[in-house]
């Protein structure tokens, strides 16, 4: 049986196919405005690249915040569903989830048998996601990539006033007049996220495993900066981006959802 | 200075100064001023026995300092009054520490309810001051006395930095906003998203989408009044309610906040008949300076500080 899982998100979007328990391909690119068509067309690269059509996938189960948009979708899931699904699956051991997306921050509790116990989430406001960095890197004239390196080389912590993105951005102008190096600037900005991230997951507790997934997972400034606001080491997986998408294909596979 | 207004940046709102040809300075005994350092917008006002005489509204820039010496010097400007014949000085706002001209500093808090009972008369009790990064409702009694606040200088939804943010995204001129949200053939359902961030992408998918330019500037003027809401509705709202700051001269704003208050807002005119009549300029930004320099005359009158007058 081969099925899709697709994660429709407020900046990309992940497709992956999966043939029971073996991804066969996968893909992501930019959701940008027109959400839907942007979905089906990397649908349609990805099951190209696979030389398979869509009559050969029995189920496709969406994600997202955007996911209701998917018109091909025999179902939906939730993103912390897909999240605690996708985790668990190659990480039985965790107990909390962590996800910071480009719009969206959340914390996911889940038992040893992968219920979800608890979730809390912060989609009202920049701070504490990966907008934040993005709009960060704009006023530091440095992508976020690189951002995300240099923040490695800091020797001073600073803390940032601003909890908001409008504001954040004025300080870091400020920053640079006060000629405060790139690299800690860089550093306050990671710290920065990882304080808001950070107090979200504590709403629902922290416990060993902690995994962490998303885009930001993929900044290592911000891992090193969440691990030392958490005091715990955290775990990420090889595509932590994917795990929503590999979530709702896991669902797919089960083939019980709404 | 206000020469910048004609540049591209749909933010800038234009800056302005005046003086009271009624009033001769060298007549009066206290002569006082207020400097309030904002975060966006720095005005000075100057107080001649508890008159109305003069001031000058400028954008802050990136120093404090230099913000209030600007704004002073633009005050001072028509007058013919030097620094040195100011008697006392009192700054407030954000960058009130920072005022070099300033004997001491005054929450700006306590500036806006002052200044607030001053414009607006003493019939007010509750006061919304929508700043440049900050907005805060402010319970005062018949004196102008705070009695109890709420504040927001967190997030910049609901604030004035919001709405100019908006109006570079959109590129119309900050004070077109207020007029366009009404050129509008039916009330759009407000930009649900909270975060200017995130509002931004919303309006970006609105224009792609071909939704008109002035629904959508309905849409963010009534987002930015509920917004507001929140925070009056958490202190309680009391008549008469005034807007101070420099939202208030928004009127696809204001009007929304009415709607959805169901209470009208105070007449944006001097309270003072006299004020009135000779239809002095009345701005709502000048309340927190207003307030300073009043509370500099009080000192001096009841002699809990002494004149730093040099000439």
């Amino acid at each position: 049986m081969i099925v899709a899982g697709i994660d429709v998100g407020g900046q990309n979007v992940h497709v992956v196919i999966k043939e029971y328990g073996q991804i066969l391909v996968k893909g992501a690119a930019p959701a940008g405005i027109k959400k839907a068509e942007a979905t089906e067309a990397l649908y349609d690269k990805v099951l190209k690249q696979a030389s398979i059509s869509r009559k050969d996938i029995e189920r496709v189960v969406v994600t997202g915040s955007a996911a209701k948009r998917v018109s091909f979708a025999n179902g939906f899931i939730s993103d912390v569903a897909a999240d605690a699904r996708g985790v668990m699956r190659l990480f039985p051991n965790a107990r909390t989830i962590i996800d910071v997306g480009a719009e969206e921050g959340r914390a996911i509790k889940v038992s040893s048998d992968g219920k979800v116990l608890d979730f809390a989430i912060n989609d009202k406001c920049a701070a504490g996601t990966g907008t934040f960095v993005e709009a960060m890197s704009r006023a530091l004239e440095v992508s976020v990539e690189e951002m995300s390196i240099i923040a490695l080389d800091s020797t001073k912590s600073i803390p940032m006033n601003a909890q908001c993105a409008v504001f954040g951005e004025s300080e870091v102008v400020s920053l640079i007049h006060q000629n405060i190096s790139k690299s800690d600037i860089a550093r306050a900005v990671m710290d920065a996220v990882a304080g808001r991230v950070g107090s979200i997951a504590r709403i629902v507790g922290l416990e060993m495993d902690v995994v962490l997934i998303g885009g930001m997972a993929k900044n290592n400034g911000f891992v090193i900066s969440l691990q030392k606001n958490i005091e715990m080491e955290v775990i990420v997986p090889d595509d932590p981006d994917y795990m929503g998408a590999i979530g709702a294909a896991e669902v797919a596979l089960s083939g019980i959802f709404e | 200075m206000s020469q910048q207004g004609k540049s591209i940046e749909f933010w800038r709102w234009p800056e302005n100064n005046w003086v009271n040809p009624d009033i001769d300075w060298k007549k009066g005994k206290f002569i006082t001023a207020g400097v309030d350092v904002g975060s966006v917008s720095t005005q000075a006002v100057i107080i001649v026995d508890g008159e109305f005489y003069a001031f000058g509204n400028t954008r802050t820039g990136s120093n404090s300092p230099n913000s209030a010496k600007n704004g002073m010097d633009y005050s001072l400007e028509k007058t013919g009054l030097k620094l040195e014949n100011i008697d006392y000085c009192i700054g407030t706002g954000y960058g009130r520490v920072n005022v070099p001209m300033a004997q001491q500093a005054i929450t700006e808090i306590s500036c806006h309810a002052r200044g607030a009972n001053f414009m607006y008369g003493p019939e007010v009790r509750t006061v919304m001051d929508m700043g440049g990064q900050d907005c805060k409702a402010i319970n005062i009694d018949e004196r102008g006395k705070v009695l109890n606040f709420m504040m927001n200088d967190k997030c910049a939804a609901g604030t004035g930095r919001g709405m100019e943010v908006f109006a570079d995204l959109i590129h119309v001129p900050v004070w077109e906003i207020g007029p366009r949200s009404f050129q509008i053939s039916k009330e759009p359902p407000s930009i649900s998203t909270t975060c200017v961030v995130f509002a931004k992408s919303e309006v970006v998918g609105l224009l792609e989408q071909g939704v008109p330019e002035n629904e959508i500037i309905a849409a963010y003027c009534s987002a930015m009044a509920h917004r507001i809401m929140e925070l009056l509705k958490r202190l309680g709202v009391k008549e008469k309610f005034a807007i101070t700051g420099g939202i208030a001269k928004n009127e696809g704003v204001v009007k929304r906040l009415e709607k959805e208050l169901g209470i009208k807002t105070a007449e944006q005119a001097w309270h003072n008949p006299k004020y009135r009549k000779k239809n002095y300029p009345f701005d709502t930004q000048l309340a927190g300076a207003i307030g300073a320099a009043l509370f500099g005359q009080s000192l001096l009158e009841i002699g809990k500080v002494k004149s730093v007058r040099k000439t």
